[in-house]
C-alpha cells in the first residue's frame, strides 16, 4: 500500500525530519568520515613542521584579509598546473592546517608553492601595492598591512591549536611572544607565504618536477605507520 | 588507493554503500505497481473544497532513470576505486593520470627540449622557435618580477640591456636562473653619519655625470676609497663576481635620485633571486637563458 507508506512519512513532521537527516548524513558517513582514519591524510609528510608563530600569525592575517576568497592552496595532479606551480599538493602537507586553506576560486594564482618562488622584497613590494611589480594585476593592495602584528593571544592561539593536535611544545609555546618581538604584519604575511609548499622537498635532496616525483610523494604518506605526532584521531 | 588505519573503515564503507544501493532498490521495488485496469482511486486530500489528486502510479520512464543509476553506480565502483579498499577494473588513480599526462608530454616535447640542449646558448638565442618558447616560459615563470617586457622595476634588473650586475656571458646568466642570487650591500649608515652618506651619494651622483654639490663629493671621494671599494672597485666600475653593481654608468637598480641613494647607502641594499633549478629543470632554464640573452643581443643591435 504505497498510499499509506508516504502518508505516514508526510503527515507526521518529526518522522519526516528523522527520515530526512538520515537520507542526506549517508553522503558525509561514507564520504567524509572515513577521511578522517586515513593514514596519507592524518600522517604529516616528512619534514613538515608546524607554524612556528611568525608563520601563524602570518596564517591569522592571510584568513582575515580574505585572501582564500581568491587564492587556492590546492595544486591538483594535472600537467597543467604542476607546470604553473610546481608538484601538486598531497593531504599529508595539509596535517597542521586548521582550518585548511585549499580555497575554491582562483582569482589570483594558487599559492601552495609560493614559498621560495620570489624574494622577501617582492612580496613586500607586491602586498603594499601589486602594480608597482606586476602592472596588469587585479590584487588589492594592502597598505595597512605595514603595522605592528598583534601578539598578545598567541598562547591562547598555538595552545588551542595543540588541543587539536598540533605538537606544540611548552618552550614553543612561552617563546612564541619573543619570537614575534618587532614583527610587522607584513613580515608575517611573508614568512607564511614564503613557509608555503617547501615540507614535501624538504625531506629529500631537490627534487625536480619533471624528474619522478610521483613515487616519491606517493611513497611519503605511506610510510611511517604510526606517526610520531599522533595526529587528530576525530 | 584508500589507506585507511584499520579494516574496519573498509568494511565500514563497504556495508554502507551495499546498504544505500539495497535500499534505493527496495524503494524503487515496493513502489513498482501495476497500473490497475479500473478507475483509479484518489488520494483523500482535499484543497480548496474539491480539488483532489489521483493515485497514479510512478511513470515508468521515470523508475528507468532510477534503474539506471543504481545500474550506472554498480558499474562505475567496479571500474573505478570507491568501494572500500577496492582498487577497481581499470586500476585508476589521480597520480596515474598525472603520470601518464607527464609521460605524454615527455615524449612530445622532450626531443624538442633535448635538441636545444645540446646546441650552445649563443646559437639557441639566434633561434627563432627556441626564442618563442623562451618566450612562453619568461611569461609564465620571470614576468611577475622582471615584468612582460623584461625591462624589470625598481629593485628588479632589466634584462633587456646590456648591463649586467653578475656578468652576461651565456653561462653566466644560466647560472644565475639555476641557483639564484643573493645580492648584499651592508648599511653604511652608522659608519659614515648622515652628513658622510650625503657626501658620498654626491660623489656617486658625479661618477655618472649627474649634477651633484662639488664639495661634498669632494669629500665623498675619500670616504669611498675607505668604505666602498672592496665591493664596487677603486675605479667604482663594480664587481660582477659579488654582483656589486658598476656606479659609473646610466643604470640604476634603485634610481639615481640623491634621497634613494641616500636610502641605499644609509640602509644597505638586500635582493634575491630565487633559484629555479628544482622548480623548472634545466632544459627550461637553457631556453630561459638563451631568451634572456636574445633580448640583450637585440638591444644591442640597436
Amino acid at each position: 500500500m504505497a498510499q499509506s507508506k508516504h502518508d505516514f512519512i508526510e503527515r507526521k513532521v518529526g518522522w519526516l525530519i528523522v527520515f530526512t537527516l538520515l537520507t542526506v548524513s549517508v553522503g558525509g558517513l561514507v564520504e567524509i568520515v572515513p577521511l578522517f582514519h586515513m593514514k596519507s591524510t592524518t600522517t604529516p609528510v616528512e619534514g613538515l613542521k608546524p607554524y612556528d608563530p611568525v608563520r601563524l600569525v602570518g596564517r591569522d592575517i592571510y584568513i582575515r584579509e580574505g585572501c582564500y576568497n581568491c587564492h587556492s592552496q590546492m595544486i591538483r595532479p594535472f600537467r597543467a598546473e604542476t607546470e604553473r606551480y610546481g608538484h601538486y599538493s598531497v593531504a599529508g602537507e595539509y596535517v597542521y592546517d586548521h582550518p585548511f586553506q585549499w580555497g575554491s576560486k582562483r582569482t589570483g594564482p594558487d599559492l601552495h608553492r609560493v614559498g621560495g618562488r620570489y624574494s622577501d622584497q617582492w612580496h613586500r613590494i607586491h602586498l603594499l601595492n601589486p602594480r608597482d611589480v606586476v602592472p596588469e594585476s587585479n590584487m588589492p593592495a594592502f597598505p595597512w598591512l605595514d603595522r605592528p602584528a598583534k601578539i598578545d593571544d598567541i598562547e591562547a592561539k598555538m595552545n588551542a591549536l595543540r588541543k587539536v593536535g598540533v605538537p606544540y611544545s611548552d618552550e614553543e609555546i612561552q617563546g612564541a611572544r619573543k619570537a614575534l618581538e618587532g614583527k610587522t604584519e607584513l613580515e608575517a604575511v611573508i614568512a607564511y607565504l614564503q613557509g608555503l609548499g617547501t615540507a614535501l622537498n624538504a625531506g629529500k635532496p631537490s627534487v625536480a618536477v619533471s624528474a619522478a616525483p610521483a613515487e616519491a610523494a606517493a611513497a611519503a604518506p605511506a610510510e611511517a605507520a604510526a606517526p610520531a605526532a599522533a595526529p587528530e584521531n576525530k | 588507493m584508500a589507506d585507511f588505519v584499520s579494516g574496519f573503515w573498509n568494511a565500514y564503507v563497504m556495508v554502507l554503500v551495499f546498504l544505500s544501493i539495497s535500499f534505493c532498490v527496495f524503494v524503487l521495488v515496493s513502489n513498482t505497481t501495476k497500473r490497475p485496469s479500473g478507475p483509479v482511486g484518489l488520494h483523500d486530500h482535499v484543497w480548496d473544497e474539491t480539488l483532489q489528486e489521483y493515485n497514479n502510479p510512478l511513470p515508468r520512464w521515470w523508475m528507468y532513470m532510477f534503474w539506471i543509476t543504481i545500474v550506472f553506480a554498480i558499474v562505475y565502483l567496479s571500474m573505478y576505486p570507491g568501494f572500500g579498499n577496492n582498487q577497481g577494473k581499470l586500476g585508476w588513480s589521480a597520480v596515474g593520470q598525472w603520470e601518464a599526462e607527464q609521460k605524454a608530454a615527455a615524449e612530445k616535447y622532450g626531443p624538442i627540449f633535448a635538441k636545444y640542449k645540446g646546441m650552445d646558448l649563443n646559437a639557441v638565442a639566434a633561434d627563432k622557435e627556441a626564442n618563442a618558447m623562451g618566450q612562453r616560459l619568461f611569461l609564465t615563470y620571470c614576468a611577475q618580477c622582471h615584468g612582460a617586457d623584461a625591462k624589470g622595476a625598481k629593485g628588479f634588473p632589466n634584462l633587456t640591456d646590456a648591463d649586467w650586475l653578475y656578468g652576461g656571458e651565456p653561462d653566466t646568466i644560466k647560472t644565475t636562473i639555476l641557483g639564484g642570487r643573493m645580492g648584499m650591500m651592508p648599511p653604511f649608515g652608522p659608519a659614515l653619519g648622515a652628513d658622510g652618506v650625503k657626501d658620498v651619494a654626491n660623489y656617486v651622483r658625479s661618477l655618472s655625470g649627474l649634477a651633484h654639490d662639488s664639495l661634498r663629493a669632494q669629500r665623498g671621494k675619500e670616504l669611498f676609497t675607505q668604505n666602498c671599494v672592496a665591493c664596487h672597485g677603486p675605479e667604482a666600475k663594480g664587481t660582477p663576481a659579488m654582483g656589486a653593481p658598476n656606479l659609473t654608468d646610466k643604470t640604476w637598480l634603485y634610481g639615481s635620485s640623491e634621497a634613494t641613494i641616500i636610502e641605499t647607502v644609509t640602509k644597505g641594499r638586500t635582493n634575491q633571486m630565487p633559484s629555479f633549478q628544482a622548480f623548472l629543470g634545466e632544459d627550461k632554464v637553457h631556453l630561459l637563458a638563451a631568451y634572456v640573452l636574445s633580448l640583450s643581443k637585440a638591444e644591442a643591435q640597436k
